[in-house]
């Protein structure tokens, strides 16, 4: 289990090097291409050659790719000294270099905006899963009667209805109708009351798309569990109904919801790009977007980095939990 | 001549288990599946019924359908319909509130399963499912349970059971793990214990192992044991009596040996010529049934087995194609009752003249 | 089937066949042991007659039956068919040999693609080896679909149409297309009912007579193997243990291990229960990964003393035709017993 452990962490920092090197190319290669400089792009198109020499100079954008990704991977470790034009500038430690647009560091923009999309995405996930699961249940228990056929449309629905169309639905009714919600973001340290009011439509949202996709998988591995002949001995051993299924039908059925879950979770802490554009929370999908349209080349590093570092940490967590969860995979 | 037995004239219910006129059956997309159709029998406190049939007999699902486990769970429309009597220890379990025959389920009546792989929950330990079986019908706490699953499996034959009780079933070998189905199934003591195919998935080794186990398991609790197999070599190992299923319904039933020195019906007669045996001279070929089972569904007209009958046309006017047979009893052997248009004299010359010495 | 045949030339012969599968562990994935299906295996079999292998599941009698129709390629030891040597052949080498060396499965259902017509299925061999048979190969599909009981008007029919006995009627002829001259069954008639089992053993038999087949028959049913085989290999632990006559097998077992399965088999006479001698053997057949030094079976056998523990027993002949590998074999001539 140890050196299954030790593997797989071996293989997620390999992963992320490759994810880093591959959005850096991208980004840094692509503008080389196609004739656009990164330099003026960072200090405007108005700059005179001069100052566009010196940032090139400062931002050691004309050295070679890899040796530019040298020094970036460097200083997300070791921090990272800019030198040129008279000045020195020192960013430390997890430094992910400097926003083209508005020349912050990028690193305290990402731990400013993460709180956002943390909480964005965990309060979802909890009434996701708790509408999505029991939803799934029921179906799969009433299969083929009104309620299962019923839950089902639902939940297409859910899945079908893009995120801008129920989110401004929801903005319309709740905000501005019913004045029920507030559409801005307080952070929960300053104030839990006005963080949870602010977040409920978010929440609500968002997890709609995924309480339908829930529970559409909940019944399908459900009707899937309910077949199986351990469930057929539960019964035949005169447990009740309760037990067969609240235990074991549903220890089984929680393993494909589990690896879903784990997945989901890792991609929503890259941004909810719909949900925060649309109820204007200062997340990090919002901050993507941005970025993408600035061309601030940083920012975009970072963002991307933060999300697939999301994705495979989340990955190895399902992966280890099935080991908890299934002892032919922890004992084998 | 001979008066054909039905349900109703069958005797009171004096036996331990007395299924009468049981009918499974389940509505499909593609129409009606009467996968049992009128079977009845007895078993007393102490015997052994073999319940022998190829697939789709309905040999499974009467089985299921005595556990009542085909109407617990069934959640959604496509219910399972079931009609008929079964009188279990003097009550009628068809008729009774399903809570009571839960109660029942496991204490009273269990089951062991063909493949014990899929029948035991992959991420719970072996001793966990057999305490369970036991707490449900017993005040137990958990450290007496898990005495008891220990004891179970070292009486079933599990070296070392106070080690190996919180494996989990991927550990255990298949023979062991069979083993710990039947611990499972005899954790309280029940008092009609269905093996479904039990040693099917088993070595030939192995299965004699576990078919000695469940012989001694019997003799030491007295319980009556319905064994349902394909192998006609495992129910002469154990059963007392025979019924013979044929597309849903008993086509014939007897005590073992009758059924197996003078089977009476063709569909017998094709099974034994079937199957190869290590105990005889070996013969040049064997004698198979042709053609298949028959659809559920649309299950032929007049006696079920006729298509495959190489005698079908022997009874005149065609009666194998327009009347069913019922089950009647073989004039001058006790108990033995066979479904065959065919005069019995007629059948007994057949077997003896033309079957038996090819055999 | 029955009638014992003349012919001695050997169509295959297996000598020292090894086949292990390695297992990787720890973090690196080093080699920390192998699971040790096939471990040494000799023996031959001459043209037309039927070799049954019978064994319990874990014996490697289904990895032999992979190796010497090369789905496998062997880790040791050597296979020679018609007396060429085609252990190490590539994929491309054994095309043509494909015609000659074919394969039933077990299992009915998922052998056979349901997406494609029987037809196809059966037809697929033509394709493969470019061939085109006289008459075409529609008309060679129908005779081979009627030479194996089908209806040959089934031909644009799916696998699903069919019932498992019929299923394995089709693999049967897709295997007979290009009329090979060795066929490796691999359990032909487990997965079907009894009553379908007995067509389908008298088909291969038939199929045998007709075509002068040579059949390789693994089973682990002893008495199928009895009725279809001409000489029978028992394997235990990725060893062949006996390998005799049929009727030498049968009668007197020298092996202790072939003497247990046999009394373990149910005989369908109630009256034998009580008669019977059975033996029963302890516990389970041992590990493939690290099975038990010297005679493989001791751990099991009634028989065993010191020199089961220490020595490995060689397969050698006790009697002409009849090989054994055991210290302390049942059955063996006076002279010969130690």
């Amino acid at each position: 289990m140890f050196a299954y452990i030790v593997r797989r962490l071996f293989a997620v920092i390999v992963m992320l090097l490759v994810v880093t090197l591959v959005t850096f190319g991208i980004f840094f290669a692509i503008p080389k291409l196609t004739g656009t400089d990164p330099a003026s792009l960072y200090v405007g198109k108005q700059a005179d050659p001069a100052t566009i020499e010196g940032i090139r100079q400062k931002l050691g954008l004309g050295q070679p790719i890899l040796e530019q990704f040298w020094h970036f991977v460097t200083g997300i470790f070791a921090g990272r000294d800019y030198t040129g034009g008279g000045t020195s500038d020192h960013c430390p430690a997890p430094c992910f270099g400097y926003s083209f647009r508005t020349e912050q560091a990028v690193w305290p923009v990402l731990t400013d905006r993460l709180p956002v999309t943390l909480s964005l995405a965990g309060g979802a996930c909890v009434i996701w899963l708790l509408a999505g699961v029991s939803t799934g249940v029921v179906s799969a228990l009433k299969r083929g009667t009104r309620i299962d056929r019923a839950a089902m449309v639902t939940a297409l629905a859910g899945v079908s209805l893009p995120i801008y169309f129920t989110a401004l639905l929801a903005l319309a009714v709740f905000n501005n109708q019913l004045g029920w919600t507030k559409a801005e973001y307080t952070p929960f340290g300053e104030d839990p009351g006005a963080w949870f009011s602010g977040l409920v439509l978010p929440w609500i949202t968002l997890a709609f798309l995924y309480a339908a996709m829930y529970a559409r998988l909940t019944r399908a591995t459900m009707l899937e569990v309910l077949g199986e002949d351990y469930i057929r001995t539960a019964r035949a051993k005169g447990l009740t109904e309760r037990v067969v299924i609240g235990k074991h039908a549903m220890r089984s059925t929680m393993t494909p919801v589990l690896t879903i879950l784990g997945m989901d979770l890792g991609a929503l802490v890259g941004g909810a790009i719909l949900t925060e554009t649309a109820f204007n929370l200062p997340g990090l999908g919002q901050a993507a977007v941005t970025a993408i349209s600035n061309r601030d080349l940083p920012l975009i590093l970072g963002v991307v980095l933060i999300a697939a570092t999301a994705v495979v940490l989340a990955n190895l967590v399902v992966d280890l939990l099935y080991a908890v969860i299934d002892p032919r995979v922890r004992l084998s | 001549m001979t008066t054909p037995v039905t349900g109703a004239a069958a005797p009171a219910a004096t036996a331990y288990l007395d299924v009468r006129d049981l009918r499974v059956h389940f509505p499909t997309d593609d129409g009606l599946v009467k996968s049992v159709d009128g079977l009845s029998f007895q078993l007393a406190k102490g015997r052994t019924l073999g319940i022998v049939g190829e697939s789709g007999s309905g040999k499974s699902v009467s089985s299921l359908g005595i556990m009542g486990l085909h109407t617990v769970g069934q959640y959604g429309r496509r219910k399972a319909r079931i009609s008929g009597e079964i009188h279990f220890d003097g009550k009628e379990l068809l008729t009774a509130d399903p809570e009571e025959v839960r109660r029942l389920r496991g204490r009273e009546m269990a089951m062991i399963f063909q493949d014990p792989l899929s029948a035991m929950h992959p991420y719970f330990s072996v001793g966990h499912q057999i305490a369970e079986a036991y707490r449900i019908h017993h005040d137990a706490d958990k450290k007496t349970a898990r005495k008891r699953a220990v004891e179970m499996l070292d009486r079933v034959g599990i070296p070392q059971a106070d080690r190996r009780v919180d494996d989990y079933p991927h550990q255990f070998s298949g023979g062991m793990r069979q083993r710990a189905m039947i611990a499972m199934a005899l954790v309280n003591n029940p008092s009609l214990l269905i093996a479904d195919e039990p040693t099917t998935a088993l070595d030939v080794t192995v299965q004699a192992q576990i078919l000695d186990l469940i012989r001694d398991l019997q003799k030491e609790y007295g319980s009556a044991v319905i064994i349902i197999t394909h192998d006609l070599g495992v129910v002469a190992e154990l059963a007392d009596d025979i019924l013979v299923m044929y597309a849903g319904r008993c086509i014939e039933r007897g005590p073992a040996e009758q059924v197996f020195y003078h089977p009476q019906h063709p569909y017998t007669w094709g099974l034994l010529g079937s199957m190869p045996r290590i105990d005889r001279a070996q013969t040049e070929r064997l004698i198979p049934v042709k053609g298949s089972p028959p659809s559920l569904i649309n299950v032929p007209a007049g006696c079920a087995f006729n298509p495959r009958c190489p005698y079908a046309d022997k009874p005149e006017g065609g009666l194998t194609r327009t009347r069913r047979p019922e089950l009647a009893p073989v004039p001058g052997q006790e108990n033995h009752h066979a479904a065959c248009h065919l005069p019995p004299g007629e059948r007994t010359r057949i077997w003896t003249e033309e079957i038996a010495p090819k055999l | 089937m029955n009638v014992p045949r003349q012919r001695t030339e050997t169509l295959l012969k297996v000598d020292g066949l090894v086949k292990h599968f390695p297992i990787h562990k720890g973090l690196l994935r080093r080699q920390v042991g192998a699971v040790r299906a096939v471990d040494g295996l000799s023996f031959e079999v001459r043209a037309g007659e039927t070799l049954g292998v019978v064994g319990e599941s874990g014996c490697g009698k289904s990895t032999m039956g992979r190796l010497v129709t090369r789905l496998l390629e062997p880790t040791g030891g050597s296979v020679e068919f018609e007396g060429r040597d085609i252990s190490h052949l590539s994929v491309g080498a054994m095309r043509p040999l494909r015609r000659d060396i074919q394969m039933i499965f077990q299992d009915p259902y998922s052998s056979l693609n349901p997406r494609h017509t029987v037809g196809t299925i059966v037809g697929a061999p033509f394709r493969l080896q470019g061939i085109t048979p006289e008459g075409g190969v529609k008309r060679e599909v129908q005779r081979l679909l009627e030479l194996v009981g089908l209806n040959p008007e089934h031909y644009n029919r799916y696998p699903h149409e069919f019932s498992g006995g019929q299923r394995q009627r089709i693999g049967i002829a897709r295997a007979l297309a290009l009329k090979p001259r060795l066929v490796v069954a691999d359990e032909p008639v487990s997965a079907l009912d009894v009553s379908i089992q007995a067509q389908v053993v008298n088909l291969l038999d038939d199929l045998q007579d007709e075509l002068g087949l040579t059949y390789v028959i693994i089973a682990h049913d002893l008495s199928v193997i009895r009725h279809v085989s001409d000489r029978i290999a028992v394997m235990y632990l990725g060893k062949v243990v006996e390998l005799a006559d049929r009727q030498a097998l049968y009668d007197k077992p020298m092996h202790p291990y072939t003497k247990a399965l046999l009394s373990a088999v149910p005989v369908p006479d109630p009256k034998r229960r009580a008669k019977r001698e059975r033996i029963l053997l302890k516990g389970d057949v041992p590990s493939p990964i690290s099975p038990p030094a010297g005679c493989r079976f001791h751990t099991r056998c009634w028989k065993a003393t010191e020199v089961c523990r220490q020595q490995e027993p060689p397969l050698a002949a006790l009697e002409t035709g009849h090989r054994v590998a055991c210290h302390h074999p049942e059955n063996a001539p006076q002279d010969k017993a130690s």
